[in-house]
């Protein structure tokens, strides 16, 4: 060591200041100080899930696993937990296949319309959920609505919409599809617009059908996009929270109560906070081990996107 | 196979036409009921005589403007915020090679998916106790969550895209960093920084989750007070609309000027269009 300082010493440029060292940190720091105000919450989080905590009493008292316990005793909690799969499921498959779909029929041609459209279905996305979900209450609302005279031309009278059991579920998805479709659209659609033309050149005079050169080509090239579009989709709608609480707040009975509403009510409405908890942990749970996979999924997508590129440029 | 071709052509713009129909009826219906006078709502459809009472009674006759002008200040501010603290902070994750680079990075995008509830109940209780609940300070705080992330990671993506010669050179012409930083790479980098900033305005306006819960009645964002002409026992369907299309105009309008950077936005660098 003490060679070193006094090595240091003798040359100073080839050590590094000591401040220069310190520069991105100190860049850093403004931004880390006020987003890390969210460590402090969810350490609270898990400590307080161990106590019996509310709003109403000034006193608490450390309980150990009983909230956990109660919660995972609770049929209402996996009536959540199912609630919150089947949501995220239908929402994505139906943004994903839907915006697939969409992407690839805008992605070939290049017309005015195309671009027009390009630009105008982004819309719906910029719309808050929250206020999507007011615009269609106005169009399935069955005195005022536009949508009960349409299906009324079909012989359907008085369709509930969100307030059947039954159909509860399908509004849902279908204001969730309206509010954002367009991301999954205009994100494979990025991924379709700067596919490389070589190998689709090649593959027509080879004779491939459009079948084979979607499979083949098109698709391997515009994973990492999907993959990148059903992360965020997939993410939000397990925790989707906006749409369904201006919808109905969890309802009919407890037909959309997923994970967020129902800690929402346990917290807010039953003003059971210590109880409303481990319920919302729970979603941070499933939420990052999904993300994860993803994300693995997303990094070797890049890479065989990227090698079968390669591979192409040299046969052709 | 011409013919074979157009009847392929006629699908296609069939079913986008469709689809735009989908996206865009909702809109227009919501701006055509916002015309509709209560007699005229049950029984015309689309032909009926325009009035302008709905917006005189939501925008002069309830507290829609305060609703209106407080999301304007939380979300204005909040993105200030994020651009002077997440700017630099991009630029160090572009630029520099420091332990734990990725870590904080990515950190720093984590708090994008931390569930909004997880952060919002244990928040409402500190918020109470040091008296941040319903205040402006406390929204934007919490706002940070939404656009600091977005910044950093948009912006992050495009100084690794500006080359590093250019800062050297700029070095060389005697300038120190902070000179380069402002007079090199900000102009540079303005396009991504305005349409990142604008986007992030447009994720902090429509954000509904944390001012319902941690805001009440002095600071109420324009999402959540929308919600009030839906619960009143009379419906004012006219009045509904209102709310609804004005809330919605700066978010669509910000997003026509930003279709270019679009994708890099949305993909939080993701994806580069």
């Amino acid at each position: 060591m003490a060679f070193n300082k006094k090595d240091a010493a003798k040359n100073d440029l080839n050590t590094v200041p000591w401040l220069t060292k310190a520069r991105p940190y100190l860049i850093m720091a403004p931004s880390l100080l006020i987003t890390i105000g969210i460590l402090v919450p969810f350490a609270m989080a898990i400590y307080y899930s161990f106590t019996s905590y509310t709003f109403k009493l000034p006193t608490f008292k450390f309980v150990g696993l009983k909230n956990w316990l109660n919660m995972f005793k609770d049929p209402a909690f996996w009536h959540a937990i199912w609630v919150t799969i089947r949501y995220a499921f239908f929402a994505t498959i139906v943004e994903m296949g839907l915006g697939l779909g969409i992407a690839l029929l805008l992605g070939n041609t290049e017309n005015k319309f195309t671009k027009f459209l390009r630009v105008v279905l982004t819309f719906p996305l910029m719309v808050a959920p929250a206020i999507a979900t007011i615009i269609w209450q106005l169009m399935t609302n069955n005195s005022v609505g536009i949508l009960e005279k349409f299906l009324n031309i079909f012989g359907v009278y008085n369709f509930p919409w969100a307030a059947s059991h039954a159909t509860a579920m399908f509004t849902a998805v279908l204001i969730d599809t309206w509010v954002y479709c367009p991301f999954v659209i205009i994100l494979i659609l990025a991924g379709i617009q700067s596919l490389p033309k070589s190998p689709f050149e090649s593959a027509k005079i080879d004779g491939g059908s459009a079948w084979f050169n979607f499979r083949n080509l098109t698709l391997p090239m515009i994973k990492p996009c999907i993959y990148i579009a059903l992360l965020f989709r997939l993410m939000a709608s397990l925790q989707e929270f906006s749409i369904i609480f201006a919808l109905t707040k969890g309802g009919p009975g407890d037909t959309l109560m997923n994970l967020s509403v129902t800690a929402y009510n346990t917290g807010f409405a039953f003003q059971k906070f210590a109880a409303s908890l481990p319920i919302i942990l729970v979603l941070w749970v499933i939420v990052n081990l999904t993300a994860k996979q993803i994300v693995k999924k997303w990094q070797y997508s890049q890479k065989v996107a990227s090698g079968r590129d390669a591979a192409e440029g040299g046969k052709s | 196979m011409r013919r074979k071709r157009m009847i392929n052509n006629a699908v296609k713009n069939g079913l986008l036409a469709l689809y735009a129909i989908f996206a865009l009826f909702p809109l227009f219906w919501m701006v055509l009921i916002s015309f509709k006078s209560d007699a005229q709502m049950f029984n015309t459809t689309f032909i009926f005589d325009p009035t302008l009472e709905n917006y005189e009674a939501v925008l002069l006759r309830t507290d829609y403007f305060k609703y209106f002008f407080d999301s304007v200040i939380v979300s204005v501010i909040a993105v200030l915020v994020s651009v002077l603290a997440g700017v630099p902070a991009a630029y160090a994750l572009a630029r520099y090679n420091f332990k734990k680079k990725e870590d904080l990075a990515f950190t720093i995008l984590s708090f994008r998916f931390a569930p909004e509830i997880l952060v919002v109940l244990p928040l409402f209780m500190i918020y109470q106790k040091i008296g941040l609940y319903d205040t402006y300070f406390g929204l934007i705080w919490v706002y940070q969550l939404i656009t600091m992330p977005l910044l950093i990671w948009v912006i992050r993506g495009y100084f690794e895209d500006i080359s590093v010669e250019i800062e050297h050179a700029a070095m060389v012409d005697g300038y120190t960093w902070w000179q380069v930083f402002l007079k090199r790479l900000l102009p540079l980098i303005k396009p991504g920084l305005v349409s990142a900033s604008l986007l992030a305005f447009i994720f902090a306006w429509n954000n509904f989750t944390f001012p319902l819960m941690l805001s009440g009645t002095k600071v109420e964002t324009i999402t959540v007070a929308s919600l009030k002409y839906i619960a009143s026992d009379t419906v004012h369907y006219g009045q509904m609309a209102v709310a609804a299309t004005v809330s919605a105009l700066p978010a669509v309008i910000f997003a026509l000027c930003i279709q270019k950077h679009l994708v890099r936005g949305l993909s939080f660098g993701a994806v580069k269009g």
